[in-house]
C-alpha cells in the first residue's frame, strides 16, 4: 500500500483510510470470520506547555491505528495494532479471531448493523490544523510577558491538532468523520494566590489566549490574601467551569445499561421529580457548540435524546444490546464492542438562563464565587456525593459584592441536592474544565452546598 | 531499532540539536473482564513508535511518529528540533543537564509465566469462575472481573552515546461484588479496587491471589455491608489497611516530592506541592518511626516503578524520602537536580509510550516495614476504627488537605474487631496525619501494591506506581466527614 507520501503532521487523505478498510474486509474474507468491524483513527496532534513564564515542554505526535472486530460462531473480540502493512493487518485478523474462540458462545450478540445515514457536521477548521509550533510559541510568549509585567507567574498550554475516523463493517456500513481542535489554559499565581481561565473550540479564533490571561491575572491579583472562613452550608455562585466538572460525573447514570446493572443513581428515579423545575438536560452532538463524530462506536447514528425534562429524568440511551434488552430503539449512544458499559451520553447541554454571573453576585447577600473545583471523586453513588475541592479562586460575595477571597474548601455535596437547589441560570456556554469531558453547561447559583473542611491557602 | 534511533540522533544533530535521546517503544496490552458471567471486554492490542526529544537553543522539543521508515524517522526528528527551536521564543532559561554517564545494557523484568502465553481460554475460565463464585451470594447484583497483561519493549539512545533496551512484563487481575438493596450501593473489591493487584510479574501474579477462595467472601461482605452500623463522626484512632495506606502514600508524599510539581511545571494541570525547597531536610514529615524511599530497584521488589534505567537512560535508584520522620529528598530528573544540591538526576523520568515525553514520576515510593505484629496491632488498639480497601479518594492541589473513603470499616473495642461499618471516611492535613503514626506492621504484611492509573501531564499520561506498606495506626484523625451533612 502507498500510504507514506505526507508531511508529518498532515491527515492521510480518506481514500487512505478507505484503502486500509478494503484491504482488512479483503484479507477477512479468506479467514472463518462470519462478520468484520474496522475502525480506524489517526491523530496529528501538537502541545505547548509553559510554567514560570515560559516554555518548558513542547511536543508533537502523529499516530494512526486500526482496530479490528471479528465475529465467528456468535463469538466476538476485538484486536488493534498501529501497523498497516498486510501482514500485520492480516496477524490483527487472526488474533481477534484466536480471542474470539477462546470464550463461550454469547447468545445476545447482535450481527452488526448494515449501511447508515449520517447528518453531516463541519468541525475541521483548516486554519486551526495549520497553527505552527511558532503561532503557539509567540502567543504564549505574549500571556507571559502579561504575568511577568504584572510580578506574577503563569503556567498552562496551547494546544492545537486534528483527528479522523473511519469506521466500517462487512455489511456495508460506513462512516467517516474529521475535526479539529485547539486549547488555551493558563494558571497565573501571584505569591500563594492563583487563578485559572480555560477555553477550546475546534475554531482557534473563537477564543484568545490574550483575553483569557488577563482575565486570570486579574482573577489571581484579587485572590491574594486569601482569609479562612468556617466550613458549613453556603450560598454559591459556580461559574461554567466549575458545574461542568460536577455535573459531568451524572453522565454515566443515563445509560440503560448501567440501570439494568444497578449502578446508577437513576434507579427507581426515573419519571419522578428528581431535580429542580429548571433543570433539563440534552445529549445533542448536533449542537453547534459541541464537538465529536455524528455516529457511536457501533456506527448508529447518535440521536438528540431528552434526558432530563424540568427536573424530571425522562429518557436513557441505549446501545442495540442494551435497546434490545429492554425493548427500545438504540439512540446511538453505544461504545465500540465488546466492552461490559454499554453506552453513555457524551454530549450533554444543559438548559441555560440569562443571569449572568454579575447578577448572580449582585443577587446574594452572603455567598460563595467559585472559579472551578479540582479532584472530584464519588463518595456514595446513589446519592451521588462527590467530595473535591475549590481551586484558583474562591472569592466571599457579601451584600451583592465580592469583597475578598477565602482558602480552598473541601466539599462533600450530592448533585441531586445540588440541583434541587439551583435559584438562577447563566447562559449556557461551551465550558472546559479538568474532570469531565466538555459540554454546554450554564454558570449556578445554588444554596445550601456543602463545605466540610477547609486547606491551608 | 537502533538503526532508527541512530537515524533519528543524526539528523537531529544535523539539524543544530545540542542533545537528543530517543525512545522506540513496542507496547502489548491484553484486556479480558467478565461482568454477571459474561464475557465483556476481549481485546489485544499492539503500538509501536518512536519519539525524539532535543535539545536546540537551549530549548527542549519532542516529536513523535508511528512511520518507521528511514523518511519518516528523519521528518520526526526535523520536527522536534524546530519545536525546539520555537520553544526558544518563549524560554526563560538555558536547560541544563546533569551530567550522567552512557550505559550499554540489556534488561529483562523477571517472570515464571508469560501472560501471554497462557491459553486464554484457562484465563476466561478463572475469570468467569470467580465471577460465578460471586452470583452465588443472595444480594449481589452486579459482579466483576478483570486481567490486563501488558508487554513493553523499549529502546532507548541518547546522543551521549548510551544504548539501552529493556523488556517489561506487568500483569493485573481483581474481582469485585457490588450489591444495590433499599436506597444503597455497597461494594466489595479484593484484592484491592479499580482493577485489584497490578505488579511488575508474569501469571504468577495471578496464581498469587487464590481468587476462588475470595470470591465468596467479597460478596458476603458486599451483601452484608447494607446491614451494617454507619461509621461514625468522630474524632480518633485509625488502623489502615495496607492498599489503602498505599494509596494514601501516592497522594500526600509521592505527588509532594515531585520536584517539577514543586518548581512549578505542573502548576496549570496537576498542582505545585507543600514541600517548596526550603523545607528539604528541615521539616518533620511524619512521626520518628515512618521512613519511606523511592526505589526503583528490582531488590525493592516487583512493582510498577520498578525498572533498570529510567527514560532519560539513569540507572534505577534507592533515595530517601522521609528518614525517621525528617524529609529527606525529592525526585528529580537531570534536568531539576542541581536545584536541590544533587550532582546527579535521581532516576525516575518516565513515559507512558512512545508518542509522550518521559516526566519525573513515583517509581515505588514505599513505607518500610516497622515492627508490629498484626495481631498485637489490634489487640493493643482499645478502641478504633479498621478501614480496608479504597472507595474514593482526593487532595488538594498542593496536597495538604486529603478526604478517602474505604469500602469497608471495622470497629476495634478492647482489642478486638466487633463490628462492620459501612461508608467509613477519614480526613486531615498531610504533615498532621504522618506525624500521628504510632504503629506500623512488620515485614510479614507488607505488599508492594500497585497504582496503575496515575495521571498526570499535558497531554495526560498514565503510568503505573508501586506503594510498599503494611497496616499501619494513626492517632486523632477526623473519622466520617465524607458522610457529614452539616
Amino acid at each position: 500500500m502507498r500510504l507514506l507520501s505526507r508531511a508529518a503532521a498532515e491527515l492521510l487523505p480518506e481514500r487512505d483510510l478507505r484503502r486500509i478498510v478494503d484491504t482488512v474486509l479483503r484479507l477477512a474474507k479468506s479467514t472463518v470470520a462470519e462478520e468484520t468491524e474496522v475502525h480506524v483513527d489517526e491523530v496529528a496532534n501538537a502541545l505547548t506547555r509553559f510554567a514560570n513564564n515560559g516554555i518548558h515542554q513542547n511536543v508533537a505526535e502523529h499516530g494512526l491505528t486500526v482496530s479490528i472486530r471479528t465475529v465467528t460462531d456468535g463469538r466476538t473480540a476485538r484486536a488493534t495494532t498501529n501497523r498497516i502493512d498486510e501482514d500485520s493487518l492480516r496477524a490483527a485478523i487472526e488474533t481477534s479471531l484466536s480471542l474470539a474462540h477462546s470464550q463461550p458462545k454469547d447468545p445476545r450478540l447482535l450481527p452488526m448493523p448494515g449501511r447508515q445515514r449520517y447528518r453531516r457536521v463541519n468541525r475541521f477548521i483548516k486554519r486551526t490544523a495549520a497553527l505552527s509550533a511558532e503561532d503557539r510559541a509567540r502567543a504564549v510568549r505574549r500571556a507571559c510577558d502579561l504575568a511577568v509585567k504584572k510580578g506574577q507567574v503563569a503556567a498552562g498550554i496551547y494546544s492545537n491538532g486534528q483527528s479522523q475516523t473511519v469506521l466500517a463493517n462487512s455489511r456495508g456500513l460506513f462512516a467517516s468523520y474529521r475535526e479539529t481542535h485547539s486549547e488555551f489554559s493558563i494558571t497565573v499565581q501571584e505569591g500563594s494566590a492563583a487563578s485559572w481561565a480555560k477555553a477550546n473550540s475546534a475554531d482557534f479564533r473563537v477564543f484568545d489566549p490574550q483575553k483569557l490571561a488577563a482575565l486570570a491575572s486579574e482573577k489571581s491579583h484579587l485572590a491574594v490574601n486569601a482569609r479562612e472562613l468556617a466550613p458549613g452550608r453556603y450560598t454559591v455562585i459556580l461559574e461554567p467551569a466549575a458545574v461542568l466538572d460536577l455535573v459531568g460525573f451524572l453522565f454515566y447514570d443515563f445509560a440503560a445499561t448501567a440501570l439494568a446493572d444497578k449502578r446508577s443513581c437513576l434507579i427507581d428515579r426515573m419519571g419522578k421529580q428528581l431535580f429542580g423545575q429548571n433543570i433539563s438536560i440534552t445529549d445533542d452532538v448536533y449542537h453547534p457548540l459541541q464537538q465529536g463524530a455524528p455516529f457511536d462506536g457501533e456506527g448508529l447514528p447518535r440521536q438528540r435524546v431528552l434526558l432530563v425534562d424540568h427536573g424530571i429524568p425522562k429518557n436513557l440511551v441505549y446501545s442495540r444490546a442494551a435497546a434490545k434488552a429492554a425493548g427500545k430503539k438504540p439512540t446511538g449512544h453505544g461504545f465500540a464492542l465488546p466492552n461490559e458499559y454499554g453506552e453513555a451520553p457524551m454530549n450533554l447541554v444543559f438548559g441555560g438562563g440569562d443571569s449572568s454571573v454579575e447578577e448572580m453576585v449582585a443577587s446574594t447577600e452572603r455567598g460563595l464565587l467559585v472559579t472551578r473545583l479540582w479532584y472530584i471523586r464519588e463518595v456514595d453513588p446513589y446519592e451521588k456525593v462527590m467530595t473535591g475541592m475549590t481551586r484558583d479562586g474562591l472569592f466571599l460575595v457579601e451584600n451583592g459584592k465580592v469583597t475578598g477571597a477565602i482558602r480552598n474548601f473541601r466539599f462533600n455535596q450530592s448533585v441531586i441536592e445540588m440541583l434541587k437547589n439551583v435559584e438562577l441560570l447563566g447562559p449556557a456556554v461551551r465550558a472546559a474544565g479538568e474532570e469531565a469531558f466538555e459540554m454546554v453547561v450554564p454558570a449556578m447559583k445554588v444554596r445550601n452546598f456543602h463545605f466540610s473542611e477547609v486547606t491551608k491557602f | 531499532m537502533w538503526d532508527l534511533c541512530t537515524n533519528a540522533l543524526d539528523t537531529a544533530r544535523l539539524r543544530g540539536a545540542a542533545y537528543g535521546d530517543v525512545r522506540v517503544m513496542h507496547l502489548r496490552q491484553r484486556d479480558l473482564t467478565t461482568k454477571n458471567g459474561q464475557v465483556g471486554t476481549l481485546s489485544q492490542s499492539e503500538s509501536i513508535g518512536l519519539g525524539i526529544r532535543v535539545l536546540s537553543n537551549g530549548a527542549w522539543g519532542f516529536a513523535s511518529t508511528d512511520r518507521l521508515t528511514r523518511e519518516g524517522v528523519a521528518a520526526c526528528a526535523a520536527q522536534a528540533v524546530s519545536i525546539a527551536k520555537a520553544s526558544a521564543l518563549a524560554k526563560r532559561s538555558e536547560v541544563v543537564l546533569a551530567p550522567e554517564k552512557a550505559y550499554v545494557d540489556s534488561w529483562q523484568s523477571p517472570f515464571r509465566k508469560d501472560p501471554f502465553e497462557i491459553p486464554l481460554e484457562t484465563q476466561l475460565a478463572l475469570l468467569l469462575a470467580a465471577d460465578a463464585e460471586m452470583r452465588r451470594v443472595k444480594g449481589v447484583t452486579l459482579t466483576e472481573t478483570d486481567m490486563q497483561f501488558r508487554k513493553i519493549d523499549s529502546w532507548f539512545a541518547s546522543s551521549i552515546g548510551s544504548r539501552i533496551h529493556q523488556r517489561k512484563v506487568i500483569s493485573g487481575c481483581g474481582i469485585a461484588a457490588t450489591s444495590f438493596q433499599g436506597e444503597e450501593i455497597q461494594k466489595r473489591s479484593y484484592p484491592n479496587s479499580f482493577g485489584g493487584q497490578h505488579a511488575l510479574q508474569g501469571y504468577e501474579l495471578v496464581d498469587s491471589l487464590d481468587l476462588m477462595r475470595n470470591a465468596p467472601i467479597v460478596a458476603e461482605e458486599a451483601a452484608a455491608l447494607h446491614s451494617a452500623s454507619q461509621c461514625p463522626e468522630k474524632v480518633g484512632t485509625l488502623i489502615l489497611g495496607a492498599s489503602q495506606l498505599g494509596l494514601q502514600i501516592h497522594e500526600s508524599i509521592g505527588h509532594p516530592i515531585e520536584l517539577d510539581r514543586v518548581l512549578g511545571q505542573e502548576a496549570n494541570f496537576a498542582g505545585t506541592s507543600f514541600l517548596t525547597l526550603d523545607q528539604l531536610n528541615q521539616l518533620k514529615y511524619a512521626s520518628s518511626i515512618v521512613n519511606v524511599v523511592a526505589d526503583a530497584r528490582l531488590d525493592h521488589g516487583q512493582g510498577l516503578g520498578t525498572f533498570a534505567y529510567d527514560d532519560e537512560g539513569v540507572p534505577a535508584q534507592c533515595t530517601d524520602i522521609i528518614k525517621a520522620g525528617k524529609f529527606r529528598g525529592y525526585l528529580s530528573n537531570r534536568e531539576t537536580a542541581h536545584l536541590v544540591g544533587l550532582d546527579r538526576s535521581s532516576g525516575t523520568m518516565r513515559t507512558e509510550s512512545w508518542n509522550r515525553l518521559p516526566i519525573i514520576r513515583m517509581t515505588n515510593v514505599s513505607l518500610l516495614p516497622g515492627t508490629w505484629d498484626y495481631d498485637d496491632l489490634i489487640a493493643d488498639t482499645h478502641d478504633g476504627i479498621l478501614m480496608e480497601t479504597n472507595r474514593s479518594w482526593s487532595i488538594d492541589d498542593r496536597r495538604y488537605q486529603f478526604q478517602f473513603s474505604t469500602e469497608i470499616g471495622w470497629e476495634i473495642k478492647g482489642g478486638k474487631k466487633v463490628r462492620m461499618l459501612k461508608n467509613p471516611s477519614y480526613s486531615g492535613i498531610t504533615t498532621e496525619f504522618w506525624n500521628s503514626c504510632d504503629a506500623i506492621c512488620r515485614f510479614n504484611h507488607w505488599t508492594l501494591w500497585g497504582t496503575p492509573n496515575c495521571g498526570k501531564g499535558q497531554p495526560m499520561q498514565t503510568m503505573g506506581t508501586g506503594h510498599g506498606a503494611s497496616p499501619a495506626r494513626f492517632r486523632n484523625v477526623r473519622i466520617g466527614t465524607a458522610f457529614s451533612n452539616q
